[in-house]
């Protein structure tokens, strides 16, 4: 089996109740996960003021939780490159534009429609830092975390050069949420290296699997899990958060899914 | 790179449904494009329709996956023997050893546009029929390409705009380097849905006329709808003197502007650079180059400031989506079909449309069908959020 192996560099996680991967490590502790809490969203200090305010709750996400992984790994994000994985990309922005093509007024704003294509946070990612490295923009509908996890750990294995993976996913607004239902609003980043470095959390080791999904004691987490997308990438983020050496299954398009090892470096 | 077999290509634009189709509309210059008229669209403008997509019935089993851009996928599919060519790869290699990367911008949307007209007056709910996760989603065509031919390997939909399906080429190319797996069906397809045609009316980017890249009067796009789709697979010691490759990828991010390319093209310029230096190729080794070619003021200026600074006037060039329309998330994949089919047959595709090109662009803009050897052929894609990518296909 072909295994791909990286180390982790930098953590960026924000969700339901938690702003950073230091307040998920203390709920997760305490045992005070609250999967109904709501997701504190920065605004996006790193766009220029027209870009800022034409960001919607998906882009200030993506934008937080890789801001907190690329300032743990220390790499410049201008040359860094970026995986972003999402289920539905801006729920709230595809409401709109489909209310207005209902309607009898079918016109939409050129800032809508820019918006509403699926790599728009990679787009605003690239306008806030500078970043020109190759940068993927990736769906895989509940698998979006795992794909785009495989997709990080091919690109450095291939290149030998560092990437950054930005999963997140936000609930649509009625009625798409009835149809879709995400349980919350997640970012979770991974700042990825080739190479074990004086940063390094933890080394990664990945392969294609067939086992089940690792399930979360705590059952407000996994909730979390089942509920959001990107959550599916909780068990990597517990283990890297408690710094626990272990192995876990996370989701992938069946009958496929990832088995990981977690060794942490410190 | 190590270069990449491709075992077989096909690709259904408003310009036919296959290879042969596609070539002989391409020799002689032909547009596909047609005063708008589809859906309840009142646009001034023209599109690339293709005709008969609705008449494309979904297998029982994979109705969930019934609209518009998975009939469209289908069509694509079966032309040119190409699913054969998918279920003998299937066969020979294992259902876990190929992959599906597949791009698009919009998937199934024109479903939901069309649902949002059917909500419950009373509760506003959409209407019980329609399926998000078949068809609105954006891994929607991936899954049912997956699950039409029962492809149980990695899979994932690239949704970078219109650089999409370009950039899956890279995707594939990746994973099989790295061992995950064999064979890949990679491809783009997008239909045609009010999002984007209302959405490039706001721009003001719609032509009310057949696009005409690069000409001096070029006014906007015109939107195209394609399915268009590969095989790639790792290159066996046989793979014999008549194969066709992927031989570069180049993939590159403008930091610019949403939707406005970088004005001096410098994003455009680094994408091509990489792609060449992905094949091991040199500038003057590239024969011909299919350009994004869009044909909106500011991409069409700056992918030429790209194109000379890296080939001079050397290169001959010419965007086809004159011909075909922008079909924008399979933009990339038709495109690299189109260049596979130069390649093959000998022939450089006119830019059809232009007139006079505009002063200033120094390029071999081939403006009627040229025929001639090639050896290797470069493809550009950019797209919105400044997602650039070049591809370099060839002989071995």
């Amino acid at each position: 089996m072909t295994l791909l192996q990286c180390h982790i560099e930098g953590l960026g996680a924000i969700g339901p109740g938690f702003a950073d991967a230091e307040e998920f490590r203390r709920l997760v502790e305490a045992g005070r996960v609250d999967p109904s809490a709501p997701t504190p969203v920065p605004p996006p200090v790193c766009l220029p003021a027209a870009e800022r305010r034409r960001a919607g709750t998906s882009i200030k996400l993506a934008l937080a939780a890789g801001l907190q992984a690329l300032e743990g790994s220390g790499h410049d994000p201008a040359t860094l490159p970026t995986v972003f994985a999402s289920s539905g990309g801006d729920g709230d922005n595809c409401h709109i534009i489909c209310e207005a093509l209902a309607s009898n007024d079918r016109q939409i704003s050129p800032t809508r429609f820019h918006n509403s294509v699926h790599n728009a946070p990679s787009g605003y990612w690239g306008i806030a830092l500078g970043a020109t490295a190759p940068s993927t923009s990736l769906c895989a509908f509940d698998a979006s975390f795992g794909a785009g996890l495989l997709e990080a750990m091919v690109q450095v294995a291939q290149s030998r050069e560092p990437c950054l993976l930005i999963a997140y996913d936000v609930p649509y607004p009625f009625p798409l949420g009835r149809v879709r239902a995400i349980g919350g609003a997640m970012g979770l980043a991974l700042a990825l290296a080739p190479d074990a470095t004086v940063r390094s959390h933890a080394r990664l080791t990945v392969g294609l699997g067939e086992g089940p999904c690792t399930e979360l004691g705590d059952p407000g987490l996994e909730a979390m899990r089942r509920s959001i997308p990107a959550g599916r990438g909780l068990p990597l983020l517990r283990a890297l958060a408690l710094s626990e050496p272990c192995r876990v299954t996370v989701d992938y398009l069946d009958p496929l899914s990832l088995e990981l090892e977690v060794a942490p470096c410190r | 790179m190590v270069p990449i077999l491709i075992s077989a290509f096909t690709v259904t634009s408003s310009l036919g449904c296959g290879q042969e189709s596609t070539f002989h509309a391409l020799t002689n210059g032909e547009c596909g494009l047609i005063p708008c008229r589809f859906e309840t669209v009142a646009l001034n403008t023209f599109v690339g329709e293709v005709a008969g997509v609705d008449r494309v019935v979904i297998p029982p089993g994979l109705s969930a996956f019934d609209c518009r851009n998975n009939r469209l996928a289908l069509l694509g599919l079966t032309q040119d023997g190409f699913a054969d060519a998918v279920r003998g790869a299937v066969g020979r290699f294992g259902t876990r050893r190929v992959g599906v990367f597949i791009g698009t911008s919009t998937s199934g949307m024109l479903e939901t546009e069309l649902a949002y007209r059917r909500r419950d007056p009373d509760s506003g709910a959409l209407p019980a029929d329609f399926d998000y996760g078949g068809t609105h989603n954006c891994f929607s065509a991936g899954a049912f390409v997956r699950a039409y031919f029962g492809i149980e390997g990695p899979a994932v939909v690239v949704s970078s705009a219109c650089s999409s399906s370009a950039k899956v080429f890279g995707n594939a190319a990746r994973m099989i380097q790295a061992g995950l797996i064999d064979a890949a069906v990679v491809g783009g397809v997008d239909s045609l849905c009010l999002t984007t045609l209302y959405g490039f009316n706001s721009l003001e980017l719609l032509s009310p006329r057949p696009c005409r890249p690069f000409d001096a009067r070029r006014d906007g796009i015109s939107i195209g709808e394609a399915a268009a789709f590969a095989l790639l697979q790792r290159t066996p010691d046989d793979a014999g003197s008549d194969a066709l490759f992927l031989l570069g990828i180049g993939e590159s991010s403008d930091a610019h502007h949403m939707s406005a390319p970088h004005p001096e093209g410098l994003g455009a310029k680094a994408a091509i650079g990489a792609a060449l230096a992905s094949a091991g190729l040199s500038p003057a080794q590239i024969g011909y180059v299919n350009l994004h070619g869009t044909g909106t003021r500011a991409n069409d200026a700056a992918e030429a400031l790209a194109v000379q600074a890296v080939f001079g006037n050397a290169v001959a060039c010419s965007s086809t989506k004159g011909s075909t329309g922008h079909t924008l998330g399979a933009a990339g994949a038709v495109e690299a079909a189109i260049s596979l089919l130069a390649i093959r047959h000998g022939f450089m595709p006119a830019g059809v449309n232009t007139g006079i090109l505009e002063r200033g662009f120094e390029l071999d803009y081939v403006r009627s069908c040229r025929h001639a050897r090639l050896e290797a052929v470069l493809s550009n894609s950019f797209g919105f959020g400044g997602s650039n990518c070049a591809l370099v296909f060839g002989r071995p």
